[in-house]
């Protein structure tokens, strides 16, 4: 009812885009540390990765709720590509006057910890300070940052890694996590300019934070399409293993907690629309607090199902699983994000409790 | 992908339903001293106010007393009714399963006689499904009708029926009396009837909960008379029509909003300023909960377009009992207290009420392994 046909058929060539390109061994192969070129380009030729961009900054001023809604078809597909992270370099870029690219691009910082600092130097400037994991930066062909400067937040954009020193890292699914420090590193005047259009360093995180949850329910209904598809095929005792009711039981919660976690992500996205920005944040830390649990959950329930074949690197539930074990800490943890939804409900008070969750 | 999914599609509510949401909150306001935690009370007077508002039979026809309203203006009377702590019991049943069915199955002058006295909140009604015998095997019904002049003899017993000691009729679930011999298909001869409380014949015992209190009643049916306006649908055709009742009786946001308070009390507890565990803890049932009615809201939208959300309606029961019984769980961990039903505290009182009626949670209107087994059917798998 509420999806659209535009929506309908983005997210039917983004699937089939995917099915041709984005196969187990694409995947595999960028775990060697290569990046998936081939993969890359055939996205980027739709246009989506830049799509939410204004018209007259190359983009097509497409719904922020369409690109998410691409994002867990990627997600589905464990495509080993900075799809959201381009995305949001290009918001925030875009936003503020600076260059984006048609090439993979990564933004940060995506912890919160981490600090970027720009000072003032002639008519330019010098960055200082440390990006930690941030997510494909050694094959970025743009990095976006958000710095602290001498009179608020401000964007940086480089190219490449931009005279910062990269250190390789990676999370549990191989996916590029690397860290870029800068040491008084020399930015002419027009590779940072203030923050405008809601780009800040607190809006980025939520954004970040709930691409991670609508990825993961992609993932989920990867895992799940699997557990459920093996069920049906694997035969012991004579029967497929899916004729067991305690099988059936497991299966059954699977399937809970993967809508469940569609859902969660699907109130965050709407939320992205929302003119209060406490809102904002209060429904994408709900959807980060619930999509993380349901993944807890329903990792162990698909592996379980699959036994030991499951466990194995030649068949495929681990790239969704692994994926959902590192992103479900990117960005902020469940545990973060509950504990920011609690404090907010608080600190509203116990009787504001009801309308919170009506009013919106 | 090959599995099927559930959908639960994003739904925006009409702007209508704020509206209502502003008169349901001021109606609630006026009612303030019937309110209750968890209590399932049943006020005849205050089912007669709200047939008033019209807020009973929101979405049926007119002509049979409805209001033709939409189901989203409905579930926000019943959201707004729950987290309240609302008395419903006296036509909450009719509202939700018994109207519905009857519209579907009944007969123009059974239309014509119940539906505007449900509407109105004269009638209330019970749910005679469940037996000594036959509790999640519903097909496994010992109750049997025989076909005599101008009706039905009914005999058998039926168990756990919720307020039958105060309702006034009953949408009876039995078979009809076959030649004695095992019938291979267990569906078979399956009828309901409507069977008026006051008829000659039935002896209707309490059965008291755990909690000390009197909802529970056993039935006995001896030569019970039904005369044949009172079939309701066709013989035999029982089977469809009770899954029909059930999946009208689970699709309601009711298996998730009982506790309201409780969370609530729990949020009180923890004052402006809690520490990281504690907000935590909230955080995560809140989550849970706002994850639950957008997933409720967006069944309303199915039940909208005329779908049938048979299988979403038992994801949403089987992870609202989950979030139900996980609150007093969670609370007795921030919060511990010994419980104590009459406690002059709020919390406490709250925390041994909502323990005891947890266990029921994910027992009524189908176990959580029937709605496991029901998800299950609908993945594909059975």
């Amino acid at each position: 009812m509420a999806i659209r046909d535009e929506t309908r058929m983005l997210l039917e060539s983004m699937n089939r885009l995917f099915e041709d390109h984005c196969t187990k061994q694409v995947a595999d192969a960028a775990e060697t540390g290569v990046f998936a070129r081939t993969l890359w380009d055939a996205v980027a030729e739709t246009g989506v990765p830049l799509a939410a961009l204004p018209e007259s900054a190359g983009g097509a001023d497409a719904e922020w709720s369409d690109l998410y809604a691409a994002l867990r078809v990627a997600a589905r597909f464990s495509a080993p590509i900075p799809l959201a992270e381009t995305m949001l370099a290009g918001w925030a870029a875009a936003a503020c006057g600076l260059e984006t690219s048609d090439g993979p691009m990564t933004v940060g910082p995506v912890r919160m910890a981490d600090t970027l600092t720009l000072a003032r130097d002639g008519n330019g400037w010098r960055l200082s300070g440390a990006a930690t994991r941030l997510p494909y930066a050694s094959f970025a062909t743009r990095v976006v940052l958000i710095a602290d400067g001498p009179d608020g937040e401000m964007v940086v954009g480089l190219n490449g890694t931009g005279g910062g020193d990269l250190a390789a890292g990676k999370n549990i699914a191989n996916e590029a996590r690397d860290t870029l420090s800068f040491n008084h590193v020399r930015l002419s005047s027009d590779q940072a300019a203030p923050v405008k259009g809601g780009v800040s360093r607190g809006a980025l995180y939520r954004r970040g934070a709930l691409a991670r949850a609508t990825m993961m329910s992609g993932a989920l209904e990867k895992a799940m399409d699997l557990a459920v598809t093996y069920a049906q095929e694997r035969q012991q005792f004579g029967r497929p293993i899916s004729k067991f009711q305690a099988v059936q039981q497991n299966l059954a919660v699977l399937a809970g907690q993967t809508a469940a976690a569609v859902a969660a992500a699907n109130l965050g996205i709407e939320a992205l629309s929302e003119a209060d920005p406490d809102r904002e944040e209060f429904l994408i830390a709900v959807a980060k607090t619930r999509v993380g649990e349901a993944a807890t959950l329903a990792c162990e329930i698909a592996h379980q199902v699959h036994g030991a074949i499951g466990f194995t690197k030649e068949y495929a539930l681990q790239l969704s699983t692994r994926r959902l074990w590192s992103w479900r800490e990117e960005f902020g943890g469940d545990p973060e994000w509950a504990a920011k939804v609690g404090a907010y409900a608080c600190r509203r008070g116990a009787d504001a409790l009801w309308p919170l969750l009506t009013d919106g | 992908m090959a599995t099927p999914t559930f959908r639960f599609d994003p739904v925006e509510m009409p702007p209508e339903a704020r509206e209502i949401r502003k008169e349901v909150r001021a109606f609630i306001k006026e009612h303030e001293h019937l309110m209750g935690f968890s209590r399932g009370e049943f006020n005849r007077d205050f089912s007669r106010a709200m047939g008033k508002k019209g807020w009973i039979g929101m979405t049926w026809p007119k002509q049979y007393g409805g209001h033709e309203r939409t189901s989203f203006e409905r579930y926000v009377v019943i959201e707004e009714m729950l987290v309240a702590g609302a008395p419903l019991s006296a036509h909450y049943t009719g509202d939700r399963q018994s109207g519905p069915n009857m519209l579907r199955f009944g007969t123009e002058e059974q239309k014509n006689y119940f539906l505007p006295r449900i509407a109105a909140g004269e009638l209330a009604f019970c749910i005679g499904m469940s037996e000594p015998n036959s509790g999640s095997d519903l097909a496994g019904t010992r109750t049997r009708a025989v076909k005599v002049d101008g009706g039905y003899k009914i005999n058998g017993t039926k168990l756990w029926t919720s307020n039958a000691h105060r309702a006034d009729y009953a949408i009876l679930f039995c078979k009809m009396s076959g030649d004695g011999k095992e019938e291979p298909d267990r569906h078979a001869g399956a009828t309901q009837f409507l069977l008026d409380l006051k008829t000659p014949g039935l002896d209707i015992r309490p059965v008291i909960n755990l909690l000390g209190e009197h909802h529970f009643n056993e039935i006995f049916l001896t030569d019970v008379f039904v005369p044949d306006n009172r079939l309701l649908g066709k013989e035999g055709n029982g089977w469809n029509q009770v899954t029909s009742e059930l999946s009208f009786e689970r699709s309601a946001p009711d298996r998730f909003l009982v506790l309201f308070q409780m969370l609530r009390e729990m949020l009180r507890m923890a004052g402006p300023t809690p520490d990281k565990a504690t907000a935590a803890a909230l955080g995560k049932l809140i989550s849970q909960l706002a994850t639950l009615r957008s997933m409720s809201i967006s069944i309303a939208g199915m039940l909208q377009e005329g779908l049938n959300p048979n299988n979403e309606a038992a994801v949403v029961k089987d992870l609202g009992t989950r979030y139900e019984q996980d609150i007093p769980v969670v609370a007795r961990q921030l919060f511990p207290t010994e419980p104590e039903l009459e406690a002059i505290d709020l919390y406490t009182s709250m925390i041994a009420r909502s323990t005891m009626n947890a266990p029921r949670f994910s027992i009524q209107g189908g176990t959580r392994e029937i709605l496991r087994g029901i998800i299950a059917r609908g993945l594909g798998l059975r």
